[in-house]
């Protein structure tokens, strides 16, 4: 029932910015379409009485107080960059032609 | 291109709906989820850590402060707090956004269901509902090299984090329907009402120069609903969702030019497309940006990593009783107290005067004369200088103390302009500057007679003239007694002892 058609394979490479081919996005529909059915028995267990739920603990207001901690140097923070100038991380063009 | 449709046109023929976002940046110490400091102009990469860098196995953890403002926010919009709120991801892919998702909230936003009256220049009033007001991080910022300097054209993208993670609050209104050609006017006051509240509430600067607040505007044209139909019968249009419009002035530009770029279209048969588009500060207008997404492109999922906010009712209660004065309430009240004409007070509030005026009054100085000196002489700098009043290198004290100075007959007021340019250089309080630069008014009466002798000694005939009843000629030798005094005489002493001399009266 939760079956991805190869349209919705294509949505999610567009706003992934991911270029898949047609084969890729066959074969993507059918391996996808195996997880969600898998994940989707978890409602033939839960009925209407039992609320969704997004933390197994029984925790809340974690919180921190507002106090500066120190921050990684500007070097430490580029280190693991591909690239770097003028202090920021360098990252390809972001808009192509048809933009 | 023929020019395009006014906006008084657009209003004649279509009925108007719109909505804001406005993007409030909180100015706690910290970061939302991270302990990195929050301050602005920082050098870049230099207010980062694997939280906000997006490192793998980082966890994030909520600043309370931030929560607390929040809260605070929410209810001086009339909110609903929410008793327990979540955390949400929102995917997708851009290069300032380092973890490829925001942390934003999506179904359970802590503020809900508010309403905010703001009042428009000739005193009407007008209630805002408000859709919602949630938490969320901001993300870094992108210079583009190459092309114009803007994203389109450029050759690569250069990407400072020190933003990214900055705690936002995004207040979204519902939508605002039947202002026809009122519709720029009530947006811009909206958000100068916002801007108050976060500044009156002290969580943000609110300084839209800055970008610590920020408006996106939403507007859709529908056709005008026929005799005796109902208005709010007839479907909305498609809209449109300019971003980042951050000025009161741009915010009403923006409207006038989409409400005229969306009529065009309409009247020409031709569809309005449901898109973001960017405003363009140079020549008031917006350019097409991506489609918007749905929401569901966005993948909205609960955030793992950040427990539930459950405020407890006291806590709240506590907040709400601590909330300072309405800023439109405070405005009426302030008038009232200082007795400032509506044209006098709406100047100030233009002017970002409120504050300062209150200040100067607060520290011993009339309401009028605080007015004056901040409307005037210092209104005349700060527009020469052109940053704004408050960035002004003088203080509510030192306005109080100079009209003190004024007010004993120590200066007067060329003395007292010449003192507070001191002051505005940089020379230390408008006492010091008087003491340093020999300022004070010559109230010695032999000095001023020494003065006035000697000028009369130098046009004798104008003695005579005074003697004849023409009083008026006393006037030449004022002005010979300020010169000779560098301007530091009292005239008025001045004209007394001269009419003395003569004999007159």
């Amino acid at each position: 029932m939760s079956s991805l058609e190869k349209s919705d394979v294509a949505r999610l490479a567009a706003l992934a910015r991911i270029d898949m081919t047609d084969a890729d996005q066959d074969r993507m529909a059918g391996q996808l379409s195996a997880i969600v059915d898998a994940v989707a028995k978890v409602s033939e267990v839960a009925g209407d009485d039992i609320p969704a739920t997004s933390h197994p603990l029984p925790l809340v207001n974690v919180h921190r107080e507002d106090v500066v901690r120190p921050s990684l140097t500007q070097a430490d923070a580029l280190a693991a960059a591909p690239a770097a100038e003028e202090g920021r991380f360098r990252v390809p063009q972001i808009l192509g032609e048809e933009a | 291109m023929s020019p395009q449709m006014s906006y008084a046109d657009a209003m004649d023929k279509f009925d108007p709906v719109f909505g804001i976002e406005v993007h409030v940046e909180l100015n706690t110490k910290t970061k939302m989820f991270c302990g990195c400091a929050n301050e602005f102009g920082a050098e870049p990469n230099t207010q980062v850590c694997p939280v906000c860098l997006g490192l793998p196995g980082a966890m994030p953890v909520t600043n309370q402060k931030a929560v607390e403002s929040a809260i605070r926010l929410g209810l001086a919009l009339g909110c609903q707090i929410r008793e327990s709120s979540r955390f949400a991801r929102k995917n997708y892919f851009y290069p300032d956004l380092a973890k490829d998702y925001q942390i934003s909230q999506y179904d359970e936003p802590t503020c809900y269901e508010g309403s905010l009256d703001v009042v428009l220049d000739d005193g009407t009033v007008v209630t805002i509902g408000i859709e919602r007001a949630h938490m969320e991080e901001d993300a870094g910022k992108n210079t583009h090299k190459g092309g114009t300097g803007g994203i389109q054209g450029a050759d690569y993208s250069l990407v400072d984090y020190n933003r990214g993670g900055v705690p936002l609050v995004e207040i979204v209104t519902k939508p605002i329907e039947g202002m026809g050609d009122r519709t720029a006017e009530v947006a811009r006051a909206y958000v100068a009402t916002i801007r108050d509240i976060v500044k009156g509430l002290g969580i943000s600067d609110g300084r839209m120069e800055q970008g610590s607040v920020r408006a996106d505007v939403n507007l859709s044209l529908r056709a005008k609903a026929a005799d005796g139909e109902d208005q709010s019968a007839v479907p909305f249009g498609k809209r449109s969702e300019t971003k980042n419009v951050n000025s009161l002035r741009a915010i009403e530009r923006a409207i006038h030019h989409e409400a005229g770029r969306q009529a065009e279209l309409l009247l020409a048969g031709k569809p309005v497309v449901q898109e973001t588009r960017h405003w363009q500060e140079g020549d008031g207008t917006t350019t097409p940006g991506r489609s918007k997404e749905e929401a569901e492109d966005y993948r909205y999922f609960p955030e793992p990593d950040l427990l539930p906010v459950e405020p407890s009712r006291e806590w709240i209660e506590e907040l709400r009783a601590a909330l300072p004065e309405h800023p439109s309430k405070m405005r009426a009240r302030l008038q009232q107290e200082w007795g400032f004409s509506d044209l006098e007070m709406r100047d100030a509030i233009n002017a970002d005067a409120l504050v300062l005026i209150t200040d100067t009054v607060a520290a011993g100085a009339a309401p009028q004369a605080a007015r004056k000196w901040w409307m005037g002489e210092l209104a005349r700098v700060a527009n020469e200088r052109d940053i704004a009043l408050e960035a002004l290198p003088v203080t509510p004290a030192d306005i109080a103390e100079l009209q003190s100075l004024v007010d004993s007959g120590a200066l007067n007021d060329k003395l007292a302009r010449q003192a507070l340019e001191g002051t505005l250089a940089g020379e230390g309080s408008p006492a010091a500057v008087v003491k340093a630069r020999g300022l004070e008014v010559v109230s010695d009466d032999s000095a001023l007679e020494a003065a006035v002798d000697a000028a009369l000694a130098a046009q004798p005939d104008v003695l005579a003239k005074i003697q004849d009843g023409k009083v008026q000629a006393a006037g030449a030798i004022v002005g010979a007694v300020m010169q000779a005094t560098k301007g530091q005489a009292d005239a008025g002493r001045v004209r007394e002892i001269i009419l003395k001399r003569a004999g007159v009266q």
